[in-house]
C-alpha cells in the first residue's frame, strides 16, 4: 500500500529528527476507558500532523482511526484536538509546536465513536433544523418563465462570509456551552441561518425562528468568541450570532410597537 | 452504537486563558450591578435628609471606601472595555460593498464614551 508515499517519507530523514505523538485511542470493542499512545515520527519541515497521523497508519499501527479527505483545508474532515485546541490537521505545522511532542485527540465536545473518529450525527441534524435553502413565502416562488432572482454585489456582499463554512466542527469545540449543553444550536449552524436570512432573496426567517431564537438557540450563547478564534475559513460565527441576538431584539420591540394595531 | 463522552470537569474555564478571561468579564457585571445599587442608596440618602447625606459623604472619604471604589473602578472598566471592543462584531455595518472596518467603529465608541465622560466632568466641575 501506498509505496510512493512510503518513499517520500523515508527519503532524507534522519533518525534523530523525530517528533513524538501521543494519541487518544479508544475502542469500543476493547476499552471501557481510552488511553494515550506514543509514536515515534519523523520529523520534516514541511509535514502537518495529518501527515504525521498518515505515517503512523501506514508505517507503525494500521489500527489508527480518524477521517480526513482533501488534505487542503476544504473538506472540513480532519479536525482534532492538537494539544488542546481544535484544529484542521491538514493545516497544523509540526514545525509550529516547539515542544518535541503533540498531544492528538479527538475533538472536544462529541461522543467518541473510535480513536480519533466522533460522532457527528447531532451537529448535521442541527444544519438540517435551521432549513439552510432559500425559502420563499407561500405564493412568493417565481415562475420560470419570470427569470431568475436578481441580487447585487453589495446584497451579496452581506452574507457572503457566513457561506464559507466547511463544517468542520471546529466552532463547536471550542464552545463551552456546547460542552455543557449539547442541545445548543450552536455556532456553525446558527452562522448557516444567518447565512439564508441575509440573502436577498430569501423570505424564510420567519420560520427559522423557532429553532435559533427558541430555548436552545442564540440566547444560550453568553458570547465566549472562542468560535470565531478557531475558525479556519473566518465565518465569524461569533458575530453571527451576536447579531441574530440584535434582530429578534428588534421583533420584540417591533411587535410591542405594532401591538395595538395587530389587535 | 457504542461511545465515550470525554466528561467536562467544574475547572474547564481555567484551562485556557480565552477561557478564564470570559469568566472574568461575566464576573464584573457583578460590579456594575453592585454600583447601580449603591448609587440608589446614595440618591435616596440624598432625599432623606441634609444630614444623612453628609454622613455618606464623610464615610465616602474613609480609606475603606477609597479602596473598594478603586477596585470597582478596575473591574467596570474592564468590563466596558470588553465590551466595547466587542462591539464591531454586533455592529456590522456596510457601505455599498466595503464593510466597515472593526476599528473605525470601536474608536467611534471611545470618542462617543470620551464626549460623555467629558459632559458628566463640567457639569460637575464646572457648571
Ligand atoms: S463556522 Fe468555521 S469553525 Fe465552525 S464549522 Fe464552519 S468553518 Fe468550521
Ligand atoms: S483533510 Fe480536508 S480539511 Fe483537512
Amino acid at each position: 500500500m501506498a509505496s510512493g508515499r512510503t518513499y517520500i517519507w523515508k527519503r532524507g530523514i534522519s533518525v534523530s529528527e523525530s517528533i513524538e505523538l501521543e494519541i487518544f485511542r479508544y475502542c469500543p470493542e476493547k476499552d471501557a476507558e481510552p488511553l494515550f499512545k506514543s509514536y515515534q515520527v519523523p520529523f520534516r519541515e514541511d509535514w502537518v500532523v495529518l501527515d504525521a497521523i498518515n505515517y503512523i497508519k501506514d508505517e507503525l499501527d494500521g489500527t489508527l482511526s480518524y477521517r480526513w479527505s482533501c488534505r487542503m483545508g476544504v473538506c472540513g474532515s480532519c479536525g482534532m484536538m492538537v494539544n488542546g485546541e481544535p484544529k484542521l490537521t491538514c493545516s497544523a505545522f509540526l514545525r509550529d509546536y516547539s515542544s518535541g511532542k503533540i498531544r492528538v485527540e479527538p475533538l472536544q465536545g462529541f461522543p467518541v465513536l473510535r480513536d480519533l473518529v466522533f460522532q457527528m450525527d447531532d451537529f448535521i441534524n442541527k444544519l438540517t433544523e435551521v432549513k439552510p435553502y432559500i425559502l420563499r413565502n407561500e405564493n412568493g416562488e417565481k415562475q420560470v418563465e419570470e427569470g431568475e432572482y436578481l441580487q447585487s454585489p453589495a446584497q451579496l456582499a452581506k452574507y457572503k462570509q457566513y457561506t464559507l463554512c466547511i463544517n468542520c466542527m471546529l466552532c463547536y469545540s471550542a464552545c463551552p456551552i456546547y460542552a455543557l449543553d449539547s442541545e445548543f444550536v450552536g455556532p456553525a449552524a446558527i452562522a448557516l441561518a444567518q447565512r439564508y436570512n441575509m440573502d436577498s432573496r430569501d423570505q424564510g426567517r420567519k420560520q427559522r425562528q423557532e429553532v435559533i431564537a427558541g430555548h436552545e438557540g442564540i440566547w444560550q450563547c453568553t458570547f465566549v468568541g472562542e468560535c470565531s478564534v478557531v475558525c479556519p475559513k473566518n465565518v465569524d460565527p461569533a458575530a453571527a450570532i451576536q447579531r441574530a441576538k440584535v434582530s429578534s431584539t428588534m421583533d420584540f420591540f417591533k411587535g410591542i410597537i405594532t401591538l395595538g394595531s395587530k389587535e | 452504537m457504542k461511545t465515550y463522552q470525554i466528561p467536562v470537569s467544574n475547572t474547564w474555564w481555567l484551562k485556557k486563558k480565552s477561557y478564564f478571561f470570559f469568566v472574568i468579564r461575566e464576573m464584573t457585571s457583578l460590579f456594575v450591578a453592585g454600583y447601580c445599587l449603591f448609587l440608589l442608596v446614595f440618591i435616596s440618602k440624598a432625599a432623606e435628609s441634609q444630614q444623612a447625606y453628609t454622613e455618606l459623604l464623610v464615610s465616602l472619604k474613609s480609606p475603606v471606601s477609597i479602596l473598594l471604589h478603586l477596585i470597582f473602578l478596575a473591574f467596570i472598566l474592564y468590563h466596558a472595555i470588553t465590551w466595547f471592543n466587542l462591539t464591531p462584531k454586533i455592529m456590522v455595518l456596510h457601505i455599498g460593498e466595503e464593510k466597515i472596518p472593526d476599528g473605525l467603529i470601536a474608536v467611534s465608541i471611545y470618542i462617543g464614551w470620551l464626549a460623555v465622560s467629558l459632559i458628566i466632568l463640567w457639569i460637575i466641575f464646572g457648571g
